[in-house]
């Protein structure tokens, strides 16, 4: 869609989906949070390929910024 | 450490340099409008844009900071490359597209869109600018520490190098100059911490690399003399006798039997082998009698399974001390609410056409922000075992990791490291110069100018915080430039986060309720971090324990201070406008 199309010409607030989405980053950042706060001991757990889950948590963390990002312009393309 | 400058490292450093200013002065030689110089007529596209933001955004913190704290406290770095991707999130679903349906040049302009009210454009633009200043710090501190290595000049001059040349490209051509920096420069460090990370993984991991013999693990001292001369280890500093150079594997892990060297390996396979090796690590203590300040720098053997997990850097998540638990909370809430209420990044949202276009270049900066910070553990852990690291400078992690492979790439990456630094100290002297001539002279002090007279009063202001930002650099030299990062975005989100989001989402919001949020936000995140613990050891040289405050990073408390106080002051004064819809 090119830039300038009408349906996307002038928003003042956030969309609903964006802020679904917003949620979904929250509760993960959330939980990664609690368990660097109140359960350490299971970052150093070692899930896949022997690489500990502070590591793999954290790649997800900033993996998943990028798949919701992309799921924004999905959402709101076909919305 | 005495570093050896090389004549090749100075031509590639002066050949960006010169390419920079190049491509300012070619792109300002048209006439311009405030329109222009300000937003850069809001004609850039989108994806370029995007990249512009990586390059406004990954700074001197992201570069040479995060990648320092991990190879010197292992994962704890990472957690900032976390903490700052995950305001992108903010700033993509929250604020993208109505920051630039609301405003037109600067922060003050979107926050002031339904009242037209002074006070507002005050506070903006007075937030705007303490948030600017405390984010050059870091970048200026950068801009010094790569200065020294690369061309035998000191510290100052790195940071007077910086000053001149980015006020040069932002006098030049403004946001247009800006933004075409800030995307060759995002475009390039991507480029090359991806080819960085490829040697990494294609070298592999050795025990005591970058040296022929064992580590030796004596600990080292120096001494700086009151009148300014070194020793080292009680002998004067000297090419001869210098530090020894840092950072090595003792141990690989049983698997590889005998081996001293791993070769190549996989990215997983890389991060699997190094946590179960053993690393020597090394940390500073510091004294000062009349002699002068001596510096012990102590190594440590530590578990790689020890150090790719968190507490090594934040040392109170491994205690019980509630105090220290709610610092690390405190920074990682300011670090999410922090990357959307920095000026210099909101008015990036100016320089697209519309609404759609400002959340499709959203989503290309956090692709190419997510893959730099994804590299930025790849080089820092590279960094951590390759023998290179000078003891003293935490941000020379990164060059010293190229110059680990050759002294070429260790000049590229320095270049580029500086070019970081003038892409970011570019864009927050755009911000805080629209902040002063358009939001203060115009705006608030209602002096009426014409577009020729809002470009030279912007330039002019420019100026002024090129010259405020070359100051700060040298007094804060000594600093970890990520470190200093967190304050700026404890400040930016306390100030001015509550005010944007209410304004957004609260239609009962009002004026006075806005000027309140972002003055007592920023007063109060300011007054923290000036009496925090951290400050009083680190700036004033004071016992932590004299602090009042009870953690350092403000942001857990001052956040729903800002809210909270727009909400009640908001409640307590009639409507200024009526609900938008």
């Amino acid at each position: 869609m090119a830039d300038g199309d009408p349906r996307h010409a002038r928003t003042n607030t956030a969309s609903r989906p964006a802020l679904a989405l917003f949620a979904v980053y929250v509760l993960l950042y959330g939980g990664f949070m609690a368990l660097v706060l109140f359960r350490p001991d299971l970052l150093s757990l070692q899930p896949f390929g022997g690489v500990n889950l502070a590591i793999l948590y954290g790649m997800g963390l900033i993996g998943s910024a990028f798949v919701l990002a992309a799921a924004s312009m999905w959402l709101r393309v076909d919305g | 450490m005495i570093h050896q400058t090389s004549p090749m490292a100075v031509a590639i450093f002066a050949s960006f340099v010169l390419g920079v200013l190049a491509l300012s002065f070619w792109l300002g030689r048209r006439g311009q409008s405030a329109s222009g110089y300000y937003a850069a007529h809001g004609q850039i596209h989108w994806f370029v844009n995007g990249i512009a933001f990586a390059g406004d955004y990954l700074s001197a913190a992201s570069f040479l900071g995060i990648c320092g704290m991990i190879a010197f406290s292992g994962y704890d770095g990472f957690l900032y490359s976390i903490g700052f991707l995950a305001g992108w999130i903010v700033a993509l679903f929250v604020i993208a597209e109505p920051i630039k349906s609301l405003g037109k040049f600067t922060f003050a302009d979107a926050l002031d869109s339904r009242f037209n009210s002074r006070g507002i454009k005050l506070a903006a633009a007075i937030s705007t600018l303490v948030v600017s200043v405390f984010y050059l710090i870091p970048q200026m501190v950068g801009a010094g520490s790569l200065i020294q290595p690369l061309l035998g000049l000191p510290h100052e001059a790195g940071v007077i190098l910086v000053g001149v040349t980015v006020t040069l490209i932002v006098v030049t051509a403004g946001m247009v100059s800006t933004t075409w920096v800030q995307f060759i420069k995002g475009s390039l460090l991507v480029l090359f911490c991806g080819v960085l990370t490829l040697l990494i993984l294609g070298r592999g991991l050795a025990v005591n690399a970058g040296r022929d013999g064992l580590e030796d693990l004596a600990p080292q001292l120096l001494t700086v003399r009151p009148d300014g001369t070194r020793l080292v280890d009680r002998q004067p500093q000297s090419r001869d006798h210098d530090l020894r150079p840092v950072g090595t594997i003792v141990r690989l892990p049983e698997r590889f039997g005998a081996a001293r060297e791993t070769g190549p390996l996989g990215p997983v396979a890389y991060l699997a082998a190094l946590e179960d090796s053993t690393i020597v690590t090394w940390e500073a203590a510091k004294r000062t009698d009349a002699e002068g300040t001596h510096t012990t720098y102590t190594p440590t053997e530590r578990r790689g399974a020890d150090l790719l997990k968190p507490g090594v850097f934040f040392k109170g998540l491994s205690t019980s001390r509630l105090g220290d638990r709610l610092d690390f909370a405190s920074l990682m809430l300011a670090l999410f609410c922090g990357t959307a209420s920095l000026p210099h990044i909101l008015i990036r949202y100016y320089t697209v056409k519309d609404a759609y276009a400002a959340r499709k270049s959203t989503v290309v900066g956090i692709a190419a922000i997510g893959v730099f910070y994804i590299l930025t553990l790849y080089l820092g852990l590279g960094a951590m075992t390759s023998g290179a690291l000078d003891p003293t400078d935490t941000n020379m992690a990164a060059p010293l990791l190229a110059k680990s492979f050759s002294n070429t790439l260790f000049a590229v990456i320095s270049a580029i490291a500086f070019t970081t630094v003038l892409g970011t100290v570019s864009g927050l002297i755009m911000a805080g110069s629209g902040a002063v001539a358009h939001d203060l002279v115009e705006n608030v002090f209602g002096m009426h100018m014409t577009d020729h007279e809002k470009i030279r009063c912007g330039k002019l202001a420019a100026v002024g915080l090129g010259i405020v930002a070359m100051a700060l650099g040298i007094v804060f030299r000594r600093f970890n430039v990520s470190f200093l990062v967190g304050w700026a975005f404890n400040i930016a989100a306390s100030a001015n986060l509550p005010a944007l989001v209410m304004l957004l989402f609260w239609p009962r919001t009002t004026r006075q309720g806005i000027i309140a949020a972002v003055t007592i936000g920023m007063v109060a995140s300011l007054g923290w971090i000036l009496f925090s613990a951290d400050t009083f050891e680190k700036v004033y040289g004071l016992a932590r324990d004299r602090s009042p405050m009870p953690f350092s990073q403000p942001g857990l408390v001052t956040i729903p201070l800002g809210f909270l106080v727009l909400v009640v002051v908001s409640l307590l004064t009639p409507p200024s406008a009526p609900p938008r819809r």
